[in-house]
């Protein structure tokens, strides 16, 4: 199958550029070997300080309501972070000390929203903060299997109940000006949390939980609809195995599941993602990149890797791919002429800091431009 | 260290990172509380059963088998195949008269066909539904694939003689579901390779794939309908033939199930065969030209079947329909339709599968086409029973469209 150019990787940076693609009228494929670093979105942009209409546009061409604002906002574990470009489900704030008196509202039986850290965190901006738990009995199923009471699990019975949600927190509700939700609303239906918002009187404030995060997996879906209905071709729980390369030029790829049908094109792009999506893979000896073998700025000395200060640095996650200006990578040294480098599998990012997102984004576009400027 | 890493767990199970992912993904789960979850009853519990036996819990009946958690795994773990592995392992229990007789699609196929037009007349009589429920536990809402009184087997070798004559030759696995419920199907094939210039011949004594069985705790009788459809294809590959099928379902078992389940080796068949959409595409990709007629307009909706999705071909059958002219394409969301073959007919198992499909069928009916284009049997009769529109196949598609 032909196409003229060919993505392995369906996560944010692997969209972004299929979507820009598509977008001027070029035919694209995506191969996405299982899901993505989306799944773990925050729901802010991190490291987008700036805002580009581009990709404003592509946000809202799919769908997405996205805000920028300078702020700060409230994190799972009770800290704050200096924010920007952030979906709608973030509130953004001027300060910490946000609000007088916050209620967290969690619901009984689910294990991975941090309310007791995000009380203390607010008390220590001097925020007033009391927990209150909701049994709901839409819910009771969920607690028969108590491995299964995750975020989407919930999300998808709140996006029928969010409105018996909202009267039992107002049966609460005292003199707080603040309430703190889990990020579990608005999975199908994105106008939930704003509906939320609009419903009580205070400020309604949704904190991230562990994964699946439920606006990252809803903004993969808007995304992978966007990019399809655009014509893009998106083969989801395939895996690129090799490359055929003639003279520092690619030609087609192997899957997988298509096997002896390649798929050919005129330009690649390689958003394979970290460690976790196996963009990179480290063994004891080395750490390599398994489709093509591209070169890595990995030491050979594996006691450099690691720092001992657990919550420190990681000189391993600073690994990645060696590129030229263009984000084209190399193989022995020789740069591959038609193949662009894009997101996390570049290294450098920090996922404890959240700058995937704004990594992924910039070098999407870089790609894209110079995939355009080639005629 | 170079031992650690190259070790392989089966199935991938050791790879899990407990990331969840699958679980946002599993059908069943989102409604049907008795069910732990792909993770749960999948690497999770494996890690238990290894240890003791005791582990296992039946609650892994409730997997349809629709693969995508293994589809959405970031890790490459084949969930689903853990989780049937164990049910063969250790479900030692006799499987039920109905599930036999609902995985026995040969021998009840055998059976009903010489008196076709009686079984199907009983069979969608109310009081039959009302018996079979009340004793059988097959749900009285289903609809009940109609049996054809003429099988394709017989259609086919009928016209062996002109099909000889084409140039070039293809095997046709044709499936339970071609040959006893609706031959027109494979008569469509057999137009539209005809007019690429290909002959179709029967395989030499194929048996049902044997997907129903291995999910209706009949391993053995599945092991046996493998190695002989394996002896069989071998035999056709070894004279020079590509072997094409036209059901996602069968593909992906004779494919994928039976070396990850039933251990046996079909690496000398596997790459031989392949999906008709496929096959036809890459003729066409390679210079063929098919003719179409120019009075043709449908509106298609295409819905991936979960077994396509995991095989990764769907793209075929998508871009095929695109290049006849005069159809007007949506693709539809990846959603399960939620038969999953045998599972839903199952009166435990109606309302999860009629919930599991409710946003498919919404999803239809906005769009509302002509008609929903999709490469598998059950989810056709799932979709036409539940969302009341008429389901084709995409080759059915491809050959009214011909101009011959």
């Amino acid at each position: 199958m032909k196409f003229d150019t060919v993505i392995t990787g369906g996560g944010l940076a692997g969209l972004i550029a299929g979507i820009s693609l598509q977008k001027e009228g070029r035919s694209t494929a995506i191969v996405s070997s299982g899901q993505n670093a989306l799944h773990f979105f925050s729901g802010t942009f991190e490291s987008m300080k700036e805002s580009p209409a581009r990709l404003q546009e592509i946000l809202s061409e799919a769908g997405i309501r996205a805000n920028y604002a300078d702020g700060v906002r409230l994190m799972p574990m009770g800290t704050f972070r200096e924010s920007a470009l952030s979906l709608e489900d973030i509130s953004l704030f001027e300060k910490p000390a946000f609000a007088r008196k916050a209620l967290i509202v969690n619901f009984m039986g689910y294990h991975d929203f941090f309310f007791s850290f995000i009380a203390d965190g607010l008390q220590k901006e001097g925020i007033e903060a009391r927990v209150r738990f909701l049994r709901l009995p839409e819910m009771e199923h969920l607690r028969q299997s108590p491995s299964e009471m995750r975020s989407v699990q919930i999300a998808r019975i709140m996006d029928r109940i969010w409105e018996k949600v909202v009267q039992e927190i107002r049966l609460l509700l005292k003199d707080d000006d603040a309430v703190i939700l889990p990020q579990v609303f608005g999975l199908q239906d994105i106008s939930v949390p704003g509906r939320i918002r609009e419903a009580l009187p205070a400020k309604v404030v949704f904190v991230g939980t562990l994964p699946p995060s439920v606006p990252g997996l809803r903004t993969q879906m808007q995304l992978r609809r966007r990019y399809e209905t655009l014509g893009g071709t998106f083969l989801m729980g395939d895996e690129v195995k090799s490359a055929h390369i003639h003279e520092g030029v690619v030609h087609s790829v192997v899957t997988q599941n298509l096997g002896n049908h390649y798929l050919e094109a005129d330009s690649f792009i390689l958003a394979t993602g970290s460690f976790f999506s196996k963009g990179l893979i480290s063994t004891p000896e080395s750490v390599y990149e398994p489709i093509i073998g591209l070169d890595v700025n990995a030491s050979d000395d594996r006691n450099t890797w690691y720092n001992p200060d657990f919550a420190g640095k990681q000189p391993y996650m600073d690994f990645g791919l060696v590129t030229d200006d263009d984000l084209h990578p190399f193989k022995d040294g020789e740069p591959i002429k038609n193949m662009y480098a894009i997101g996390s599998v570049l290294g450098n990012t920090r996922p404890e800091l959240g700058t995937g997102a704004g990594a992924a984004i910039r070098s999407a576009f870089k790609a894209v431009d110079s995939i355009l400027s080639k005629a | 260290m170079k031992i650690q890493e190259k070790t392989v767990s089966p199935h991938n199970f050791e790879e899990c990172m407990k990331c969840t992912i699958c679980t946002a993904y599993c059908p069943v789960l989102q409604a049907n509380p008795l069910y732990p979850g792909p993770k749960q009853a999948g690497p999770d519990g494996e890690r238990l059963r290894l240890k003791d036996p005791y582990f296992f819990t039946n609650s892994l009946k409730y997997c349809m088998n629709c693969k995508r958690c293994e589809v959405s795994c970031p890790s490459g773990v084949h969930v689903a195949d853990l989780i049937q592995a164990a049910r063969i392992k250790y479900d030692k229990s006799a499987p039920k008269l109905r599930d036999r007789i609902l995985a026995s699609t040969d021998f009840m196929g055998t059976l009903a066909r010489p008196f076709a037009p009686i079984v199907n007349g009983v069979t969608s009589l109310g009081i039959t539904k009302t018996v079979l429920d009340a004793t059988l536990k097959i749900d009285h809402n289903r609809t009940f694939p109609k049996y054809s009184a003429h099988g394709f087997e017989g259609w086919l070798r009928r016209h062996s003689k002109e099909q000889a004559a084409f140039p070039e030759q293809v095997a046709y696995y044709h499936g339970c579901y071609v040959n006893y419920n609706f031959p027109q199907l494979g008569k469509d094939l057999v137009k539209v390779l005809n007019a690429l210039g290909v002959g179709v011949q029967l395989l030499d004594g194929e048996k049902c794939c044997g997907i129903a069985m291995i999910t209706n705790g009949m391993s053995e009788s599945a092991r046996k309908n493998a190695n002989h459809n394996i002896a069989v294809l071998e035999k056709a590959v070894d004279s020079g033939l590509n072997i094409i099928a036209t059901s996602s379902t069968c593909t992906l078992t004779i494919r994928e199930e039976y070396p990850e389940l039933l251990g046996a080796d079909n690496s000398k068949v596997k790459d031989s065969l392949l999906l008709a959409t496929r096959y036809i595409f890459e003729k066409l990709e390679k210079g063929a030209q098919l003719k179409f007629r120019s009075d043709f307009h449908i509106k298609v909706a295409y819905h991936t079947p979960c077994h396509m999705e995991k095989l990764g071909w769907g793209v075929f059958s998508e871009k095929l329909l695109r290049m006849i002219p005069g159809v007007e394409f949506t693709l539809l969301d990846s959603n399960c339709c939620g038969i999953a073959g045998t599972y839903g007919f199952k009166k435990e198992n109606y309302l999860v599968s009629q919930a599991v499909g409710a946003p498919l069928f919404e999803q239809i009916k906005t769009v509302n086409p002509d008609v929903v284009a999709c490469d598998c049997e059950t989810c056709k009769w799932q979709i036409e029973m539940s969302a009341g529109y008429k389901v084709m196949h995409p080759v059915s598609i491809l050959a009214q469209a011909l101009d011959i």
